[in-house]
């Protein structure tokens, strides 16, 4: 479903992925961990189609599509979804509102009927009842004013509605309470299937005892240093990051 | 983040919806301005003495004046004696006694804009006076509105009709001294729409009046007047569009509001009229004195605009709160793009006790597009316990463009509270890509963005005015980016 081939990015002048290869096949649950600055949201956003990035080497594909020449919201409308470490406030704008604009225009990429206003509340409350979203939270403005929690609870509420093909969930585990990390986890276990697939960005093994990764891959100075099963987070927690640094750095290829 | 910046600066050629001419045979004075012009627009109209006389005032004073030069705003100088002050249709020299007799050419003008006159066709709700180049072409719903003792028509017709009620009224909140382009306005106004409301008349529908300048080298100078007699109430609309030409076009109306006791006037304006091409070249001067005064105690008036068009806007509606416990509003969106300029704002000026106003002022800059905010809170000493709210936010696209803001405050009494709140924001790239991370164009992230911002001002708008106000927005958005 998704192959990233040798892949460097530069930000600011500065190389901030060096090389990176990563498989994702369908059905799949793939888990990012890494230090602080190694890339992971960088990864996160160029797979999203963010512009700040250059993209100075590599390829990216994605259901036989050239991942990187489509515009961010042809990703979107192709199905991939970014829940984003730190989620965007607009003013004035209601969330409700938004989110039915955003899934319109995806259905109508698709060929599908739009939802009228009803419809969709319908089906939004079916999914607040589900990842148990304040109704109040719904009618005020896109994340303005949301707790962080909240932002991060609205960002699978909005992942909920979508039904992404590829989900990208950057750290949506942080500032999260347990309750919510649990209720999160089920939203995103709810979506696993056959014809999807969730690439889970965290630093916490905590998240992965919800999600249960099929691969975990250690990012660190922009290259995947260690990839593995879901045995591999248990072993970071207990031994750090520096366990790894010792080891040589190898390109690892999943798949 | 390179390319986003770009897209959101290339605001090259939205198009303008509303350009089209109507050919429709005029019947207009020479160009220039003098008191035998002004004889002469007075004598088709058909006019008493005392306006002529009014009127001759005004142009004498106005002799003795210049145009002000403190506005933030740039264009040559305007040849006041090549401009036409005087066209009406052909058809209409008596004005029409039903729309059967309105010339077909201009109903299907309107039409063209969105407004159908014929009664059967319009919005319930919503009576109409159109404003064609100097005269009122068609003014709906007059009769309902009568049964209720509500005046509303065409300024010409009220000077007729309703003589005593004008000459009462007429420059007693905007004198005929009052500025350059006021002063101008009273010598050689043509038309306008004129309202009353008596007495405990809640007024059930909307008024609104549309106007429209068509004939070439004519400046649009109308006046309009509303009353709202005690514990009555009123909700006023008035849209605006011109076509497209390469010279400018000066429009320079007066409008005046009067709210006696417990009386409620809301005045929302959607202005688009021409704002040039995107060298600048054509489009509207849009000069405009608009006051209110809230005459009564408990009386209240509400400016609501949403400034769209015109290559440059002067304009700042304005409260005289000197009943006591009185209420002004203003509440403001003005949009510039291409090489449009808008210095814009209001002034409220506290006379009474216990008087409140609140300004909230949106202004949004694109392209080359410069947006000036200037307000004026005055409190004068009789005004104990006078309270001012005014917020303040402008939005940047692009890099290009420029807002400013001139917050004047004067204050005589000790016991005013005043709040000011301002801010300058840039239409954020991360927003952008959040929006459409999620699907949506960047063009409809764009306008999702600056409804959003303009929010607080729209929800002000009645409905219809409200959903109009945001399309208008993205359209002129369209091309902003992508
Ligand atoms: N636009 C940019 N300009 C310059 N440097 C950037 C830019 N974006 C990211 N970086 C740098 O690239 C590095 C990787 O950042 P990134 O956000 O991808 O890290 P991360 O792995 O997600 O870290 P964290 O765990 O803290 O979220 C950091 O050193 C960051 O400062
Ligand atoms: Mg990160």
């Amino acid at each position: 479903m998704l192959e990233i081939r040798n892949l460097k990015v530069k930000a600011g002048g500065k190389e901030i992925l060096r090389g990176i290869n990563l498989k994702v096949n369908v059905g799949e649950v793939h888990s990012i961990m890494g230090p602080n600055g190694s890339g992971k949201s960088t990864l996160a956003q160029v797979l999203a189609g963010r512009e700040t990035y250059e993209v100075t080497e590599g390829e990216v594909w994605y259901d036989g599509k050239n991942l990187l020449e489509m515009a961010p919201e042809d990703r979107a409308r192709e199905g991939i979804f970014m829940a984003f470490q730190y989620p965007v406030e607009i003013p004035g704008v209601s969330n409700l509102y938004f989110l039915r604009s955003a899934l319109n225009a995806i259905r109508k990429h698709r060929g599908l009927d739009e939802f009228d206003a009803m419809d969709f509340l319908t089906l939004a409350k079916e999914k607040m009842g589900l990842l148990r979203v304040d109704e109040n939270l719904m009618s005020r403005p896109v994340n303005e004013g949301f707790s962080g929690g909240e932002k991060k609870r609205n960002e699978i509420f909005q992942m909920a509605i979508l039904e992404p093909r590829l989900a990208i969930l950057d750290e949506t585990d942080s500032g999260l309470d347990i309750d919510a990390l649990r209720i999160v986890a089920e939203g995103v276990n709810s979506l696993r299937g056959k014809e999807r697939a969730i690439i889970v960005v965290t630093h916490y093994q905590r998240l992965l005892n919800y999600i249960i990764p099929d691969y975990v891959h250690v990012l660190s100075e922009g290259r995947i240093v260690r990839s593995g099963g879901k045995h591999l987070a248990l072993e970071l927690e207990d031994k750090g990051y520096s366990w790894l640094e010792e080891a040589e750095p190898k390109r690892v290829q999943v798949v | 983040m390179v390319t986003e910046t770009r897209e959101i600066e290339n605001l090259a050629s939205q198009e303008y919806k509303y350009g089209f001419y109507t050919p429709i045979e005029a019947e207009s004075v020479p160009p220039g301005l003098n008191e035998e012009i002004i004889r002469m627009i007075s004598a088709k109209k058909n006019e008493p003495e005392w306006l002529l006389e009014w009127r001759l005032r005004a142009y004498r004073h106005w002799l003795t004046m210049s145009e002000p030069t403190w506005g933030n705003v740039h264009y040559p100088p305007i040849d006041y004696q090549n401009i036409v002050y005087y066209s009406a249709p052909k058809t209409q020299k008596d004005g029409p006694k039903s729309l059967d007799e309105v010339d077909p050419e201009l109903l299907e003008t309107y039409k063209k804009l969105g407004i159908p006159l014929e009664e059967q066709e319009m919005l319930a709700g919503v009576a109409v006076d159109a404003v064609f180049d100097s005269v009122s072409v068609a003014t709906t719903f007059k009769e309902k509105l009568a049964e209720l003792g509500i005046i509303f028509c065409s300024f010409s017709e009220a000077v007729q009709n309703h003589p005593d009620l004008v000459r009462k009224y007429l420059g007693s909140v905007v004198p005929y001294s009052d500025n350059f382009f006021a002063t101008l306005n009273s010598a050689v106004f043509t038309d306008g729409s004129f309202a009353y409301v008596p007495k405990g008349v809640r007024c059930p529908m909307e008024l609104s009046t549309y106007f429209r300048i068509n004939a070439a080298k004519t400046g649009q100078f109308e006046r309009t007047l509303i009353i709202a007699d005690d514990n009555s109430y009123v909700s006023y609309l008035e849209g605006c569009t011109a076509p497209m030409r390469d010279e400018n076009q000066l429009h320079a109306a007066v409008v005046e509001l009067i709210a006696h006791d417990n009386a409620e006037i809301k005045y929302s304006t959607i202005q688009n009229w021409y704002p040039g091409d995107s060298e600048g070249k054509g489009g509207i001067y849009n000069f405009v004195t608009k006051r209110g005064k809230c005459l009564g105690v408990n009386s209240k008036i509400s400016w609501t605009q949403v400034e769209t068009g015109s290559a440059i806007t002067w304009k700042y509606p304005g409260c005289i709160l000197q009943g006591d416990n009185s209420i002004g509003e203003f509440y403001s969106v003005a949009m510039t793009r291409g090489r449009q300029q808008a210095d814009t704002g209001t002034k409220m000026i506290h006379i009474g006790r216990n008087t409140r106003s609140t300004v909230v002022s949106k202004g949004i800059s694109a392209g080359y597009g410069q947006n000036t905010y200037r307000g004026l809170v005055k409190i004068l000493r009789s005004a104990d316990k006078a309270r001012n709210y005014t917020q303040c936010d402008s939005l940047l696209l692009g890099d290009k463009c420029g807002a400013h803001t001139f917050p004047y405050i004067e204050i005589k009494n000790s016991s005013a509270q005043m709040e000011h709140e301002a801010s300058t924001s840039k239409i954020g790239e991360d927003q952008i890509f959040y929006c459409r991370q999620r699907g949506l164009s960047a063009e409809d992230a764009v306008s999702m963005i600056v409804n959003g911002f303009c929010k607080q001002v729209f929800k002000e708008l009645p409905m219809e005015f409200a959903v109009e106000a945001q399309k208008l927005l993205s359209v002129s958005l369209e091309g902003s980016v992508g």
